[in-house]
């Protein structure tokens, strides 16, 4: 995919040069998916408590946030670019990541720990798939990766800094509608081979429970799995009948498994035990 | 200032030769004007570059997965409306897609329209709100708007479904300029196969109501689009050798010649339909014909700031205001503007247009 990005703003030229770094630059006459543009608004605005404004191909699709939100807004922009119009794949509010070939999947609700996760496994070895939008393929049933910067919160920026030190991360923005926020880059490795997909293998319903036991996988019903994924659909309301043989062949290929955990290293114990 | 889309959609051949940026900018306009899946319709045995062809089959996947929801809830309007005994006659796309008509193929689909006999109203509303329908726009002022002066109900909403259903009793509103009498729509709509008590209004009544829609109404957002439905319903149906004098003798009985006239004008200027000659003649005023080619030229391009020049907006604005003028004789009109403007907050529309 291929995104055009209009801006004047700073921490734009600094958040794109810092953690878009790997990503190839293309020709001006190249075909550009989406034409986007960050942007302070017109008017009063730009003076008094200033915004930041995302802008889809002339028209901007929500409302401004502070003006210090710039990066976050580019990135949210861009997963609802993503969201809002790459209805040739099935896309789940889900991180992806891939070991060996095989795709773990961890959709989940916003909260449940799930980018902490994706982030230190990337750091273990895994390829990064995606953080926010795993794209099912209707065609392949593989997962397409979209290796984007992965987007930490709170407590979790600090945690992913002390297990993997040499994680780049941007600048943290405070009191976003997510608390704050900082994006880590993703992987050199996961943006080259953001051509090569990879066919789901585990689905894992993570749970972040600051009082839970020991981390452990239970095994999750396939038919709840599979539940899961139609709920943390984007899109499957469009895809009919196709998108639940989709849905259904990939909840039959894979192993699937709940995991509370309160403890990242438990957790990726747990994780990194799957056949 | 060629639209590409505009080009596109004349002479979908024309697409293989062009250059990367040219795509660039026919996905753009196309996507704001809703017809993405037109194209990709008419596309279909063209080669597409690998860019552009993902936003077409995208396109197409929301396309298809509209349709299949048009189906679904045009049952269950019918099932909820069988034991009032009236016959239900469906309107614009719900029509298109149940008539099998070619202008459904690569269409979106929105809300569904039906057209009802003004008496069978009471009855109508009751039975939908019976069976999960519910208004909207309660202000006094609206209903007033709708129900006195406009020819249909207020959008109903399904409550668990959320679908909008806009109930018709007309084709134009019953203070406008033009009032097409609807017992004669009514007389000459079709059943549809299969469907005991569901019709579409009758193939000329279709391009009419389609010209009325567009070229009557204030809002020009989806002009292109509309203009592409009138496009394709004359394409099909003028192969049927006597359309072209049954479609002029029926707007005239119907009081829809001026709509007619501007319909089949833009349809060959913009979109390159296929009139013949003798019913482009117009009888409109070498002036008038002017200021009207500047204004709908402008305002039926594509939305999309690439489509536009410094003229367009004022364009859109003085149609705008030609659409009021159309609807509302100038007492009401005055003062339907003015509680309009004095509302402190405006009801939040049901559909949220892109």
């Amino acid at each position: 995919m291929v995104t055009s990005i209009r801006s004047t703003l700073p921490e734009i030229a600094r958040g794109i040069a810092l953690l878009y770094a790997e990503h190839p630059v293309e020709a001006d006459e190249a075909f550009a998916d989406f034409q986007v543009r960050i942007a302070r608004p017109r008017g009063l605005r730009r003076w008094v408590r200033p915004q930041v404004q995302f802008q889809f191909d002339g028209t901007p699709p929500f409302h401004p946030l502070p003006g210090d939100q710039a990066f976050p807004i580019l990135e949210w922009g861009l997963n609802w670019c993503v969201s809002a119009h790459c209805h040739q794949y099935l896309i789940v509010h889900a991180a992806a990541v891939e070991r060996a070939g095989q795709a773990l999947l961890l959709p989940a609700p916003p909260g449940s720990g799930k980018s902490t996760l994706c982030a230190a496994l990337v750091h273990r070895g895994w390829r990064l798939l995606s953080d926010e939008l795993a794209l099912l393929d209707p065609a392949t049933h593989a997962i397409v990766p979209l290796a984007r910067p992965v987007s930490l919160k709170n407590a979790s920026i600090e945690l992913i800094r002390r297990f993997a030190p040499e994680a780049v991360l941007g600048e943290t923005v405070h009191d976003t509608l997510k608390g704050s926020v900082a994006h880590m880059k993703p992987p050199q490795d996961a943006v080259r081979r953001s051509l090569e997909p990879a066919a789901p293998r585990w689905i894992v319903m993570p749970r972040y429970e600051a009082r839970a036991a020991a981390a452990r996988l239970t095994p999750l019903a396939r038919g709840q799995a599979f539940m899961q994924l139609a709920d943390s659909a984007f899109n499957y309301h469009l895809h009919g009948r196709a998108g639940f043989e989709l849905l259904a062949d990939v909840v039959e290929g894979c192993e699937c498994f709940e995991l509370a955990y309160a403890n990242l290293e438990e957790a990726l114990a747990a994780l990194e035990g799957m056949q | 200032m060629t639209s590409p889309l505009i080009a596109a959609l004349r002479d979908p051949a024309a697409v293989r030769s062009w250059s990367v940026p040219q795509w660039e900018r026919l996905i753009r306009q196309a996507r704001s004007a809703d017809l993405l899946s037109r194209l990709a319709h008419l596309l279909a045995e063209t080669a597409i570059p690998p860019g552009p062809r993902r936003h077409l089959v995208a396109a197409q996947v929301t396309a298809g997965a509209q349709a299949e929801a048009v189906q679904r809830e045009v049952a269950h309007v019918a099932r909820a409306l069988a034991s009032t005994g009236v016959d239900v006659i469906l309107l614009k796309g719900a029509a298109y897609l149940l008539a099998g008509l070619p202008v459904s193929r690569g269409r979106v689909f929105n809300d569904v329209d039906i057209l009802v006999p003004r008496e069978a109203l009471p009855r109508v509303e009751a039975a939908l709100m019976l069976h999960g329908w519910a208004g909207s726009h309660h202000h006094p002022h609206d209903q007033r708007y709708y129900r006195e002066w406009m020819h249909e109900l207020p959008p109903l909403r399904h409550l668990a479904r959320e679908s909008v259903l806009d109930v018709h009793h007309a084709i134009a509103p019953l203070t406008g300029r033009f009032r097409p009498d609807s017992a004669k729509l009514i007389a000459a709509a079709r059943a549809l196969e299969g469907q005991p008590r569901l019709k579409v209004l009758a193939p000329v009544d279709m391009v009419l109501h389609a010209a009325a829609h567009l070229f009557l109404n204030e809002e020009l957002t989806h002009g292109l689009r509309d203009l592409a439905d009138l496009d394709a319903l004359l394409r099909d149906f003028a192969r049927e050798a006597s359309f072209w004098s049954a479609l002029e003798e029926r707007a005239h009985e119907l009081d829809l010649s001026l709509p007619l006239q501007y319909a089949l004008r833009y349809c060959a200027r913009l979109l390159a339909t296929p009139v013949p000659e003798q019913y482009l003649k117009d009888s409109i005023p070498v002036w008038k014909r002017g200021l009207l080619d500047a204004l709908y030229l402008r305002a039926l391009q594509p939305h999309h700031p690439d489509a536009s020049d410094r003229f367009t907006p004022l364009a859109r604005a003085l149609l705008y205001l030609r659409g009021h003028w159309l609807r509302l004789p100038p007492h009401l009109l005055l003062y339907h503007l003015t509680v309009k403007a004095l509302r402190k907050r405006p009801e939040e529309p049901l559909t949220q247009g892109r």
